[in-house]
């Protein structure tokens, strides 16, 4: 069985940025395992501009961002293996792969990275009635069948959700001379982010429908149509709302699901909210030395921030490996509370000599809210922001000072909402 | 005259508030966290202009088409002709990331260049 100090499942940007950060940090053996046939990740379909503007000042599109990586990753010794698929982690310490050149593969880990992104939330979890005529196809699968194929899905179009893949295919597909009639959201809000329903949307003169679903598909083995209707505050269709719209395809952007079965399948605990591993200030599971970053951790919508992340799931991933600690770690537990939806970290160290940043999404759309971050009454963090809005990851910084000296060992992030 | 508008500039998306006198000339930027939005004001109230990335046919190469962007912003009302000269050219492999595949498309002064490599 072949030994490395650092295993790292998935080569997108979260797994390329956490093996450099590791290799900087003086780890010598180190591995990259990725299914596809190179490094990049989803970026490599994502050609449109808006990457990197925090982390390289600039703004680069998707293959841009990705190239800058797999250049460092190229001038390295860090390995990579791409085609290959990792099957399963045994013993919390063996990565379980497959691939045609090597049959099956079983490497020895000190210390494994989990940085296999995220999926789609497929139609099959949205429980639409109608045929199984074909035009019905998650975003992302659109956005790779144009942007990489190189071929246009449909000629008349309906978006359901408005996530910002499907607002980006919105504009990529009106380009490309379809017309996307309309994008329909279940939520009063959209859920992708402001500039793209300027860009994308306002830009192209397509119609966002807010509180609106499809409620049926026609069509036997083409899609005709499909017929939209409101929704009430319980989200449920308005009675006398239903319109019938005429369409070939119908993309869905209801939402991404982070990749975790080889993570489940570990014994590794999952946050219900986040359905990401719950990990530590280190980006450290709740088994010792499996570290969690990017898209699989939490979904991200500014790959600047799985950039971030994962260079914290390196470092951490390389101080495990120098220390090899044994006993159990004493954590301040963290939790999101009145409109903040999740927090990660989870725990942090009690002991922790780092500041702390603690990104968290809200449930809603507030304004002029407050965030607090308090702690058995004491208020560490107080300060007013403009707009907080679901679609939007928010982040505060907690000082390691204010951490050791906590009473209680839990800390709260809540908002207070003024009327 | 106010005009109210989302800064497209980075996806933080700062609400301006710009104000113009009767001959449309901006007056005053607010709203914004940084220098880009005010840049972005202006010209969103005397020339808009946007990126505009697509992809375009390649000859030879491993997949059938490259993904490429304008070199630098462009005027919102080109954008569905460049749309038309990009789709009307088909390009040789191999290509590196940055070559110029059109220079100066539809007058806009801005070049079409490959944002990978194949
Ligand atoms: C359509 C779209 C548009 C976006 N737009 C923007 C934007 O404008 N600006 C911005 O900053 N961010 C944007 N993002 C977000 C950003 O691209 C992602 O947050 C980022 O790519 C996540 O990186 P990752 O490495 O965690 O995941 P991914 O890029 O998904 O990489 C995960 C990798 O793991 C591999 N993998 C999974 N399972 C296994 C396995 N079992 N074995 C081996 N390999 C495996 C996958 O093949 C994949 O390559 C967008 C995302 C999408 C999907
Ligand atoms: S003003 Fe600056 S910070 Fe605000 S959206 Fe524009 S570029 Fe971003």
């Amino acid at each position: 069985m072949q030994k490395y100090d650092l295993v790292v499942i998935g080569g997108g940007p979260a797994g390329m940025a956490a093996a450099l950060k590791a290799k900087e940090c003086g780890v010598k053996k180190i591995i990259i395992l990725e299914r596809a046939a190179t490094l990049g990740g989803i970026l490599e379909q994502c050609i449109h501009a808006g990457f990197g503007l925090h982390y390289f000042g600039e703004e680069l599109t998707g293959p841009e961002y990705a190239h800058r990586f797999i250049e460092q990753v190229e001038q390295t010794d860090i390995e990579v293996k791409v085609d290959t698929m990792v099957l399963e982690i045994r013993n919390g310490n063996i990565v379980v792969a497959t691939n045609a050149v090597d049959g099956m593969l079983e490497l020895h880990a000190t210390a494994i990275i989990l940085a296999m992104g995220c999926r789609e939330r497929p139609r099959g979890a949205l429980d639409i009635p109608g045929s199984r005529a074909s035009g019905i196809m998650t975003a992302g699968t659109a956005q790779k069948y144009v942007n990489i194929d190189g071929y246009m899905p449909g000629k008349k179009i309906v978006i359901l959700g408005s996530g910002d893949i499907g607002l980006i295919m919105a504009r990529r597909m009106t380009l490309e001379g379809a017309k996307v009639e309309m994008v329909c959201e279940l939520m009063p809000f959209s859920g992708g982010l402001q500039r793209n329903i300027v860009q994308c949307l306002e830009d192209m003169g397509i119609p966002l429908k807010l509180s609106c679903t499809v409620i049926q598909t026609h069509g036997i083995e083409r899609l005709e149509g499909v017929t939209i209707a409101n929704v009430d505050e319980n989200r449920r269709p308005i009675p006398g709302t239903e319109q019938y719209v005429e369409c070939d395809t119908l993309l869905l952007s209801v939402g991404l699901i982070p990749e975790n079965e080889l993570t489940r399948m570990a014994g590794i605990i999952i946050d219900p909210v986040t359905n990401g591993a719950v990990v530590d200030e280190n980006r450290q599971t709740s088994r010792p030395g499996i570290f969690a970053c990017g898209n699989v951790l939490q979904v991200h919508d500014l790959v600047d921030y799985v950039t971030a992340e994962s260079q914290i799931a390196g470092e951490g991933a390389a101080a495990y490996i120098r220390n090899k600690p044994k006993g159990r770690n004493r954590y301040v537990s963290v939790k999101g509370r009145d409109g903040v939806r999740y927090v990660v970290p989870q725990n942090i160290n009690e002991n922790t000599d780092k500041d702390v940043k603690l990104y968290f999404r809200v449930a809603d759309v507030f304004r002029n809210a407050r965030i607090i971050v308090e702690s058995d009454g004491k208020v560490l963090y107080n300060k007013k922001k403009p707009k907080l809005a679901p679609g939007e990851m928010e982040y505060v910084v907690i000082k390691a000072d204010d951490i050791r000296a906590l009473e209680k060992k839990e800390l709260v992030v809540r908002l207070e909402v003024q009327q | 005259m106010i005009r109210e508008m989302i800064c497209v500039s980075c996806p933080i998306g700062c609400a301006l508030r710009v104000e113009l006198d009767d001959g449309g000339k901006v007056l005053s930027v607010s709203g914004n966290t940084c220098k880009r939005g005010e840049k972005y004001a202006i010209d969103e109230c005397t020339n808009p202009v946007r990126m505009l990335t697509s992809t375009i046919r390649v000859n030879g190469g491993s997949l059938p088409v490259m993904p490429v962007k304008t070199s630098k912003p462009i005027p919102k009302g080109k954008m569905f002709d460049c749309m038309k000269a990009i789709n009307n050219e088909v390009v040789d492999a191999p290509i590196k990331m940055g070559d110029v595949l059109i220079s100066n498309v539809c007058d806009t002064g801005a070049d079409i260049v490959a944002t990978n490599e194949m």
